[in-house]
């Protein structure tokens, strides 16, 4: 038994906060510490960044340009990066779409797309849920008729983040509309600027823009924009759903978000004391800290089983149910900190002599808001708990 | 980074656990554990001679392990078993004993029983609140107060106890025929006793205990979680096996999703209650100690309840009933909490790290 990290691990530790240090932009960092939305450029300022250091494509083999690290560095570097306020990495090409073709794609396709995503070349965003297909993805209906050389794609996708962004989406088309739902899917490619495809954006609880609806109408795809086998899609969707995915529990987020409010809570003086000397509000903030200094070594008890085995185990969906209730309890005691003072919105709507809570902190409702999707996207902590009785308790 | 168990751990959790299935079905746990003295002087003795309590204590001290993670070991095996024998004063005792310079032999071999007797009526929980005395008498001391919910008490051949002389805190040994000791069974089974002590010749063991009392608080709150793990485990397995088996309208009632999620939480909870306290085990002895000792205690706390009320309620009305064994692992989780520390209080400590730190 032994919770401490390695010598050699705590070496990476120090040298990625050595390159943090470095190499994260201060500007952008203090975007992210305050909550921002973040500009394209930013996004983009960053991978390069990664990518010079050889950084970017974190779970990617060596071979295709990845740094080889194991499931522990690659939590380590996660962690840090959240603690640093370093913007997240952007997920569809490098975390999605790059194990897929690695998996799944010909050589021509490996060769073509993946250094151009390591070298922002293309944005890709994610073609997968539908106005009729949430939890229930594989109902999904947007179809892709094969004419030729090309299919053509009739549809409409949701929910696509940064889309506004993209110049390629991968995208879950049916193919066959006459066997069992799962059966009749395929994995397809899409250049966003083919014509018959519209990004309308869709404006969020908190007034902001990051995800869109996509529709496609008569749009004409190659035939070699087909990834894996016409109709072998549901597989691959489901590849990428069970992907070991380190970052699940998301403790880097929860332990930043956990610092900052306890800051606050030290500084900020509420009806004649410290906030934290109010009992009821010290209370469910010792109350997370437990609840989070367990999920880290739950965290860590897994990523250590999956060092060992080569297997990320079910309980990725445990830490993703934890891991999204906790951050959200902290977004929602960062709310409550400041009181009537998280009301102004938008955030610049008090400034300068005029705010009245601190700068990092203008957000914290907005945040609160936004971040009740956390328990939402990438599978429904309902789903999670679907997919954990299936597996764990035989049922 | 690694979180098996060494061999040696293994091998005791092993012989452990294969002990306690064969001399202890959960018939033959009640009616020890339910009536006077409320636990088995056979068991206590073949649980010496297998060498359970050397793990509780260090090399230095006559025994064989000692850490946080010996004490998980042993904890968690006795808490699948629902075990009520008196080990919590024997591990407390322990290391009160070693702090003192003392002999552990006796106890090692289990023919003395320690109980360890700090809590009072007013004061529940920590070392604050105490009020009784420590006076000199002759060459030796004496004591006067009353402790309250003494576990082991019944069974204890020697009392040591937390006694003021001044504003000093000390650790004094007071045996068995020395005070009026009122024993009495638990409503989840095992023994406690109220000890009033009226000038209870005592013999001084460390003038200031304060260090090695949070000490051995610690070690049995860490001993508490890990006997509340092992408790959940038993428990999920029992109530699995329920779902699995139990029909109504027709169909296992573990097909039912309002049943599932539920489980799904409680098994997730069960993994927390792990994780805080292998944190706490490894924090044992540092300066972290009593803070990781409180979080632990606090989430088993909470999680514990959660665990024996769901449990219950899925089992529907045969998980309130005496014959069921799942009722008494539910009683069993639920009072752990008011062992040294509840939820309330342990979060209150926790709260004072961060306003303070």
């Amino acid at each position: 038994m032994e919770l401490q990290f390695t010598d050699e691990e705590i070496a990476f530790r120090d040298e990625v906060r050595a390159f943090l240090k470095a190499e994260l932009p201060e500007d952008i960092a203090g975007r992210v510490r305050r909550g921002e939305e973040l500009p394209k450029d930013d996004y983009e300022r960053w991978h390069a960044i990664l990518n010079a250091r050889g950084w970017l494509a974190t779970i990617w083999p060596k071979e295709y340009g990845g740094p080889g690290w194991s499931v522990v560095e690659r939590h380590i570097f996660e962690e840090e990066c959240a603690m640093a306020s370093a913007p997240r990495i952007v997920p569809f090409g490098i975390t999605m779409l790059g194990p897929v073709l690695q998996k799944f794609g010909s050589k021509e396709q490996c060769d073509a797309i993946l250094p151009r995503i390591l070298n922002g070349d293309d944005w890709w965003c994610q073609g997968y849920s539908e106005p009729g297909a949430g939890s229930d993805l594989a109902s999904l209906r947007t179809k892709a008729v094969r004419e030729g050389d090309h299919y053509i794609v009739n549809g409409q996708k949701t929910w696509t983040t940064l889309g506004q962004h993209a110049d390629r989406m991968f995208c879950l088309v049916r193919t066959d509309p006459n066997v069992k739902p799962q059966a009749g899917i395929s994995f397809l490619l899409i250049d966003m600027d083919a014509p018959g495809v519209e990004v309308r954006p869709i404006k969020l609880i908190d007034g902001v823009h990051d995800v869109n609806d996509v529709f496609f109408t008569d749009v004409k795809v190659p035939v070699e924009n087909l990834v894996g086998e016409e109709n072998s899609g549901w597989t691959i969707a489901k590849f990428l759903l069970t992907h070991e995915r380190t970052n699940i529990a998301g403790t880097g987020f929860s332990n930043q978000a956990f610092d900052t409010v306890r800051a606050l809570a030290r500084s900020r003086r509420v009806n004649g004391r410290r906030l934290i000397d109010d009992p009821l509000f010290a209370a469910r903030l010792a109350q997370a800290e437990i609840d989070l200094e367990a999920m880290k070594i739950t965290n860590l008890r897994m990523l250590a089983r999956a060092q060992k085995t080569g297997q990320p185990g079910l309980e990725s969906s445990m830490l993703k149910i934890k891991g999204t209730v906790i951050r959200q309890e902290l977004n929602d005691l960062a709310r409550r900190a400041l009181g009537p003072a998280a009301a102004p919105f938008p955030a610049e709507a008090l400034a300068g002599n005029d705010a009245i809570a601190p700068e990092d902190h203008r957000r914290n409702a907005g945040a609160y808001f936004n971040n009740r999707k956390l328990s939402i996207y990438g599978g429904s902590n309902e789903i999670q708990r679907n997919i954990l009785t299936k597996a764990m308790l035989e049922l | 980074m690694d979180f098996d168990q060494t061999e040696d751990r293994r091998m005791l959790a092993e012989t452990l656990n294969r002990f306690l299935a064969d001399r202890y079905d959960i018939a033959t746990r009640n009616t020890v554990a339910y009536d006077a003295p409320w636990h088995s002087p056979d068991l206590w003795a073949q649980m010496a001679e297998l060498g359970i309590l050397h793990a509780l204590a260090d090399e230095d001290h006559g025994g064989m392990g000692g850490t946080g993670f010996d004490i998980t070991t042993v904890f968690e095996e006795l808490g699948r078993a629902l075990c009520p024998e008196p080990v919590l004063g024997a591990l407390m005792g322990l290391r009160l004993l070693s702090a003192a310079g003392a002999e552990t032999e006796a106890v090692l071999e289990g023919t003395e029983r320690l109980a360890v007797a700090i809590a009072e009526p007013e004061a529940p929980w920590g070392l604050d609140h105490l009020e009784t005395r420590a006076s000199k008498a002759g060459d030796g001391w004496a004591l006067t107060g009353r402790k309250s919910v003494v576990y082991g008490g019944p069974s204890a051949t020697r009392f040591l106890v937390a006694a003021l002389e001044g504003d000093m805190l000390g650790l004094y040994e007071v045996a068995a025929g020395d005070a009026r000791i009122t024993p009495y069974g638990m409503v989840e089974g095992g023994g406690a006793a109220e000890l009033f002590l009226d000038a209870s010749p005592a013999k001084r063991l460390i003038p200031d205990a304060r260090t090695a009392l949070q000490d051995a608080l610690n070690a049995g709150m860490i001993a508490l979680c890990a006997e509340a793990v092992g408790v959940a485990e038993r428990m999920k397995e029992m109530l699995l096996e329920h779902l699995k088996t139990r029909t109504q309208f027709g169909r296992t009632i573990g097909s039912f999703q309002a049943l599932q999620h539920r489980t799904v939480d409680l098994v997730t909870e069960i993994e927390q209650m792990r994780s805080i306290t292998i944190l706490a085990a490894d924090a044992l002895g540092g300066p972290e100690a009593d803070r990781k000792a409180a979080m632990a205690k606090n989430l088993i706390g909470r999680a514990g309840r959660l665990m024996s009320e769901e449990t219950m309620q899925m089992h529907g009305g045969i998980g309130v009933t005496w014959e069921a064994a799942v009722s008494h692992y539910a009683k069993r989780i639920v009072m752990i909490d008011a062992q040294l520390g509840d939820t309330d209080y342990c979060l209150s400590q926790v709260m004072e790290g961060l306003q303070v730190a």
